[in-house]
């Protein structure tokens, strides 16, 4: 950015940038130069954004309606759906954007994983990302609760009762969680406090990530290092704004599609029954966005040991950029990691789908196993692959291969088949 | 692109299947056709009113709807009696209110702006009154079921004499459709239990499907709003998604890259 010389047309313009150099900034934004091949998988860093705030103005509008109290918290959830105006559909929104937001990262995550997005020189983008990805979770998990439904309740107390497994001081943290001996007034409240928090936390290090990837500029298909600005690149606006627009437009359609016509097919029925702390539901599940680390959790016998699984399955992305050892980003020219990249999604899909189901016989085995192949990908797969595979020969520039090259077949062929 | 949207399609389809699947337990429910499904569904404006009467004379005696008002009678996509209707069916209701100035609560007809009367003064009165078992309140019941409208519907047609082999306890009847096939609430509907004011025949079958519809009715009083909004939402959103795409696709062709 400090190569970024920009100076105002208007006198009071350049009285005000010399003193907040706000339109410097407005003009990088829109110059910021892009690599031009960006596909499509790229638009869902503008659509996350869109989430968080379609999140933050629909969450803050239901907070003004919500009661926090154990005994009115379900009542007023009613209240909104019924008597608020367009409370159903804000609310709607709201519960359906959570889903959708991580519909959208979890691509945004398999993006920057095929594409090698994570390493060097952007690790410091991917470790904001997982830490963000991170405090999605727990704001999506406090969310759920709020209504004070059934899977509310005891979702809370299942999440929870997990601190107890840390010995010695685990039975004192639950309680300390929970603000009493079990979950019940206290512990609504301060997840209340909490939800509202974690967004604007988010919002904050959105901004980091995003001013860490403006450093050393976009990845891209290809995964070569870009000339900026060059042939390569476009200016953001209008290139990449249009094109986010369009691809953000697309989701939206489909988001609205959950909205109006099956607003609670990603929900559990059990929510709409009000908490009873005497009643247990016949499987407590969490919603779908954490159901692969739920199965690896659950695939473990040993509660401490089941714990720091789960919670090693999200950590150990943190340590990507050093556990891949291949100096080449995209996938494209790994035909080996190519391959295993789909296995590893495959892998997690299969996880999500045995979390949903009852933790016995051949799920229970099969949990088992996809877990086991989780961490062997991680821990033993990528960093063997980086040194061992044979990579293809990667073109020198984004328009090289376009231009006749061999290197990016697919694109080539695109371009051959377009010309004729 | 097309790459992109085979990918994304497969991927919402997986979404969806496993979590419609939870909801369908091993036995096939009785289908029949619901107005208020598809794109444009809306309530059937007799059997809202018709489900009316059956929820009022029949479940209300044991189940409670606390989250409805008398009011809500009248409103736009519900049953839609006249406020006039509505005020009347208040007014049959003796509601308790209070204090008064001298500090006695004392009992008065009803109001549009009162809460449907509760069969019992608490959860405990109506275990008590239920053999132990607490008739769940209905005003959101549908959603609150795997199965939804379809399990209710055929859960009231359900009843059967238990296969042999099973023994039931004293008060508990035998329902193929209900979770473990054991059911505290009596069969409560038969041919003929209500006299509807339209004329139409009251058979169990009838009668099932009118409550039923009233039934999602009250767990979902702006279905019909949300329908014509989405309807109209979604087709705004495909023409602005195409106009941008030609757009895009102008903007793009200064450069000789495709999008």
């Amino acid at each position: 950015m400090s190569d970024h010389e920009y100076t105002p047309t208007s006198k009071a313009g350049k009285w005000f940038n010399d003193r907040l150099p706000l339109l410097t900034l407005a003009n990088h934004l829109t110059d910021y130069p892009t690599p031009k091949n960006l596909n499509y998988w790229w638009t869902f860093g503008g659509i996350l954004t869109f989430c968080l705030i379609t999140q933050i103005v629909t969450g803050l509008t239901l907070a003004m309606h919500y009661i926090a109290h154990a005994d009115m918290a379900f009542e007023s959830v009613e209240h909104i759906m019924r008597d608020v105006n367009y409370g159903w559909l804000i609310r709607y929104i709201h519960a359906n954007g959570a889903s959708m937001f991580f519909l959208a990262v979890y691509i945004h995550i398999f993006r920057s994983l095929f594409y090698g997005s994570y390493k060097a020189p952007r690790e410091i983008i991917w470790i904001i990302g997982i830490i963000i990805y991170l405090l999605m979770m727990a704001a999506a998990f406090m969310g759920y609760v709020l209504p004070w439904g059934q899977m509310s309740f005891w979702g809370a107390t299942v999440i929870t009762n997990l601190f107890s497994a840390i010995p010695l001081v685990g039975e004192g943290i639950v309680t300390w969680l929970w603000g009493g001996y079990s979950v019940d007034n206290p512990t609504l409240t301060r997840f209340f406090t909490l939800h509202y928090l974690i967004p604007f936390l988010i919002l904050g290090l959105v901004v980091l990530h995003i001013w860490a990837l403006h450093v050393p500029g976009n990845n891209n298909p290809v995964g070569i290092d870009v000339k900026k600005p060059s042939k390569d690149t476009v200016p953001f606006h209008p290139y990449i704004v249009i094109k986010d627009t369009f691809a953000l437009l697309m989701f939206m359609i489909v988001f609205a599609f959950f909205v109006f016509y099956t607003p609670n097919i990603l929900g559990h029925a059990d929510n709409y029954i009000e908490a009873d702390p005497l009643v247990t539901p016949a499987h407590i599940v969490p919603e779908w966005y954490l159901l692969p680390f739920y199965a690896i959790l659950r695939s473990v016998p040993d509660k401490l040991l089941g714990v720091i699984a789960m919670l090693s399955a999200i950590l150990i992305l943190a340590a990507l950029p050093w556990l891949d050892t291949s100096k080449i980003r995209s996938a494209v020219f790994r035909p080996l990691y190519k391959q295993f990249y789909w296995i590893l999604v495959a892998d997690v899909l299969i996880l999500g789908y045995v979390g949903a189901m009852p933790a016995e016989g051949l799920y229970l085995l099969v949990a088992r196993v996809a877990t086991a192949y989780y961490f062997l990908h991680f821990l033993v797969i990528l960093p063997v692959l980086g040194l061992k595979e044979k990579t293809l020969p990667i073109p020198l520039s984004i328009t090289e291969p376009i231009l006749g090259g061999t290197a990016n077949l697919a694109t080539a062929k695109n371009k051959e088949s377009s010309i004729k | 692109m097309k790459n992109f949207l085979r990918i994304l399609s497969l991927i919402i389809v997986f979404l969806a299947t496993p979590l419609s699947s939870h909801a369908a337990e091993k036995v096939e429910y009785l289908k029949t056709d619901w107005s208020f499904k598809g794109l444009f569904g809306k309530f059937d404006r007799g059997a809202l009113q018709r489900g009316y009467q059956v929820y009022t004379e029949v479940c209300a005696s044991c189940h409670s709807m606390k989250y409805l008002s008398y009011r809500n009678l009248s409103e736009k996509g519900g049953p839609e009696f006249t406020e006039q209707q509505a005020k009347a069916i208040a007014a049959s209701f003796d509601v308790t209110d209070g204090p008064n100035s001298d500090g006695e609560m004392f009992t008065r007809p009803g109001k549009l702006s009162d809460k449907f009367v509760m069969p019992y003064e608490n959860v405990k009165a109506a275990q008590a009154a239920n053999g132990g078992a607490y008739p769940p309140d209905m005003s959101v019941l549908v959603k609150a079921r795997g199965g939804g409208v379809d399990y209710i519907y055929s859960l009231l047609q359900g009843y059967e004499d238990p296969p042999a082999g099973i023994t039931l306890d004293e008060g508990v009847h035998y329902n193929k459709y209900m979770y473990g096939n054991k059911i505290k609430m009596s069969n409560p509907l038969s041919d003929g239990l209500v006299e509807y004011s339209d004329g139409t025949n009251a058979t169990v079958e009838q009668m099932s499907k009118d409550v039923t519809t009233f039934l999602m009715w009250t767990a979902e009083p702006h279905l019909e709003t949300r329908h014509q909004m989405g309807f109209k939402a979604i087709l705004y959103l495909i023409i602005l998604t195409i106009l941008v795409y030609f757009s895009m696709k102008r903007i793009w062709s200064r450069v000789e890259t495709e999008v």
